[in-house]
């Protein structure tokens, strides 16, 4: 039975690099459509399927992800 | 709702400078996480070069000594036979340590002085705008070698772990990439061997760990696409693995 | 009790009795006796000595090692002070107390391994990169060889300011009757100072740096640094004064170039000259403000350095036009003899010419 998690993304420390995207193993994380005070586009939760795996954890290189266990 | 992952210790509460992308800001992470998991942060003096990681003094949360271009492994040396007691981590980058660095480190290496070295090698000149490195390979565009590197002029690409390996006074070379999640967690073992080997008083130990220049690169709008330059061509010439393990 | 050394050896000897517990250093003529003797030296007393595997990566490691608070010293010789001047530069900039030796060659370049004095302008003005001063005392023999490592160690830990000696290659390597005169520092006594990094066992992190890039600060760091230069300008000055009281002539010279000018200040008095001679210890701060007042009185001054003449121009910066500035001076590391300069003091002390300067 996989983890039910939730992943959040602090606006104000992403830099859009999208490293989480692209190593998301449920693709849960999409880009934002708004940009944020420092003028990326951060990534985004989709608001459902993260497994609480933490590859966007291990790969962001911006302490910029929280991921909790539901 | 449990928080599965906590910020280290050892990194200040600080947003760090880093291009969108880079892979400066995934090696602090995993450092300040080895600091913390073998508690060593209160005895641990950072050695912080000259390169985009020259503000590294700033965000590690311990003392911190920002030294001139190349000689980290000679001021780590000097710190460390003053102070055996502290765990001392040198961190440079690819013009740092392999261009004007390369006597400091062969001979931090051949005296096997007990000090750790993280060596980030991105093949490229970050802080000073993307010039030539000596990891920088063959055909690589840079603003010095604008149709790319031809080694009839520029000669080839150096490979760190290969030389300094080869030296009796290395301990532990082991050469692993942040590139996806296998490699991050590869290097964060890595990190964790060589800060080890000081803490058991076993000797030179350093990892080189292959890592994305995005902005360098030519690769501002789309960062992630970085990974792949490490994945199909960087480990054709700079093959990760374990070069040199003894005690 | 009375011991016969080396100059070199008496220099590494009287650092250690002056509390240094780490040297990295390389070889370079006319100065090997300082790492060489260092190298078991300080085995005995418990420090910690390196052959670096060159003068960059020796100051580098005196970067690292001055940062923990231990004292520590590197020397060379001119060609290899040249090689340190942008660590002692970041040194300067990140306050680190150490202390340098600089046992002057013939130069530029390769030059000759004899003694010289050419190195002045880079000691005093620099000579590594950006806003900075180093503490510099100029011995004149053995005797200061083993004296000085004691102030200087005083001097840059009290203000956080590097420290140099700067000699020569005849007194590296003359040999001279000494007594130890300086007390023996007992380094377990040394309280570690607040800025130096090691261990920090729950305290606020610290950090080691020369550099900040923020708008208007380094300006601050520089400003607050002139302050503790200046207080060294206010208390930190040495010379000695011989027979100056009635000189008409006073001879103004440093180091070995002083030993030979003691010797023309007797021979011209026997001849009937009222010569007397001024000899700054400390190089910076140079005794300005002594040799301003002296000018008082005597009108006419010669400088004597084994150079193209570059204490010189501290000679007439400090006497700012009040009186006559003549200079004998030969470069390339070729010794001046008693003789010729006497013959020099004499000519001139027949001159009213103003601001005559001649070289050899």
């Amino acid at each position: 039975m996989p983890k039910k998690g939730k992943m959040e993304v602090d606006t104000e420390r992403c830099k859009g690099c999208y490293l989480c995207i692209s190593v998301c193993p449920v693709k849960c994380i999409e880009k934002s459509e708004t940009f944020s005070k420092t003028g990326y586009y951060p990534a985004k939760y989709k608001g459902d399927g993260c497994i609480a795996c933490l590859s966007c954890t291990k790969i962001c290189p911006d302490l910029a992800i929280k991921v909790y266990e539901l | 709702m449990k928080l599965l992952n906590e910020k280290p210790k050892s990194l200040l509460d600080v947003k760090m400078h880093y291009c969108p992308g880079c892979g400066h800001g995934i090696v602090h992470r995993l450092v300040a996480e080895v600091m913390d998991e073998l508690n060593i942060r209160e005895r641990t003096i950072f050695v912080a070069p000259v390169g985009c990681s020259v503000f590294a003094d700033i965000y590690f949360n311990c003392d911190t000594i920002q030294g001139p271009h190349g000689r980290g492994p000679a001021i780590a040396t000097g710190i460390k036979r003053s102070k055996p007691e502290t765990i001392v981590i040198s961190y440079q980058g690819d013009g740092d340590l392999a261009s004007i660095g390369m006597a400091e480190i062969v001979h931090a290496a051949a005296r096997n002085e007990n000090i750790t070295v993280i060596f980030i090698n991105n093949a490229i000149y970050g802080m000073t705008g993307g010039q030539m490195a000596p990891t920088t390979l063959i055909g690589q565009k840079s603003t010095t070698t604008v149709y790319g590197r031809d080694p009839r002029v520029n000669g080839y690409p150096i490979r760190v772990c290969e030389i300094l390996s080869s030296l009796e006074g290395t301990r532990y070379a082991e050469r692993t990439t942040v590139h996806n999640v296998a490699g991050v967690v590869k290097t964060k073992n890595a990190i964790k061997k060589a800060i080890k080997n000081q803490v058991d008083g076993i000797g030179f130990s350093i990892v080189e760990i292959l890592s994305m220049c995005p902005t360098n690169w030519g690769m501002t709008n789309n960062p992630s696409q970085a990974t792949k330059y490490i994945e199909d061509q960087m480990v054709r010439i700079f093959p990760p693995g374990v070069y040199k393990d003894v005690k | 009790m009375k011991m016969l050394m080396k100059g070199n050896e008496a220099l590494a000897e009287g650092a250690i009795r002056a509390g240094c517990r780490f040297f990295a250093g390389y070889p370079i003529t006319p100065q090997n006796e300082v790492p060489e003797y260092m190298s078991w030296r300080l085995l005995e007393v418990g420090g910690s000595f390196i052959q670096a595997e060159s003068e960059v990566a020796a100051i580098n490691m005196i970067f690292g090692a001055a940062s923990t608070g231990i004292r520590s010293m590197t020397s060379s010789s001119s060609p290899g002070i040249s090689l340190k001047q942008e660590g002692i530069s970041y040194c300067a900039g990140a306050d680190l107390p150490f202390l340098i030796a600089n046992v002057m060659r013939g130069g530029p370049g390769l030059g000759n391994i004899a003694g010289a004095q050419g190195d002045y302008f880079q000691a005093t003005r620099g000579g590594g990169h950006g806003d900075y001063r180093l503490f510099v005392m100029a011995p004149n023999g053995v005797q200061e060889m083993a004296d000085f490592p004691y102030y200087c160690y005083e001097v840059a830990f009290k203000y956080r300011v590097p420290a140099m000696i700067l000699a020569d290659g005849i007194i590296g390597q003359m040999m001279e009757s000494i007594e130890w005169r300086t007390p023996e520092v007992d380094v377990k006594n040394l309280k570690e100072p607040d800025w130096a990094i090691g261990v920090n066992n729950g305290r606020e992190k610290r950090r080691i740096t020369s550099y900040d890039l923020r708008e208007g600060m380094l300006e601050k760091m520089v400003l607050e640094r002139v302050k503790r230069y200046k207080e060294i300008e206010e208390k930190e000055v040495r010379y000695e004064e011989i027979m100056i009281d009635d000189a008409e002539i006073v001879i103004v010279a440093y180091g070995t170039s002083a030993r030979v000018s003691h010797s023309v200040v007797k021979m011209a008095r026997e001849k009937g000259i009222k010569a007397g001679l001024f000899r700054p210890i400390t190089l910076w701060p140079y005794p300005k403000k002594r040799l301003f007042e002296i000018a008082d009185r005597v009108k006419k001054f010669l400088v004597v350095e084994m150079s193209l003449g570059q204490m010189l121009e501290d000679v007439k910066l400090s006497l700012n036009g009040k009186g006559d500035v003549y200079f004998y001076g030969r470069p390339g590391g070729s010794i001046i003899t008693v003789e010729e300069v006497f013959d020099y003091l004499n000519k001139i002390t027949k001159k009213g010419v103003r601001d005559y300067e001649t070289v050899k």
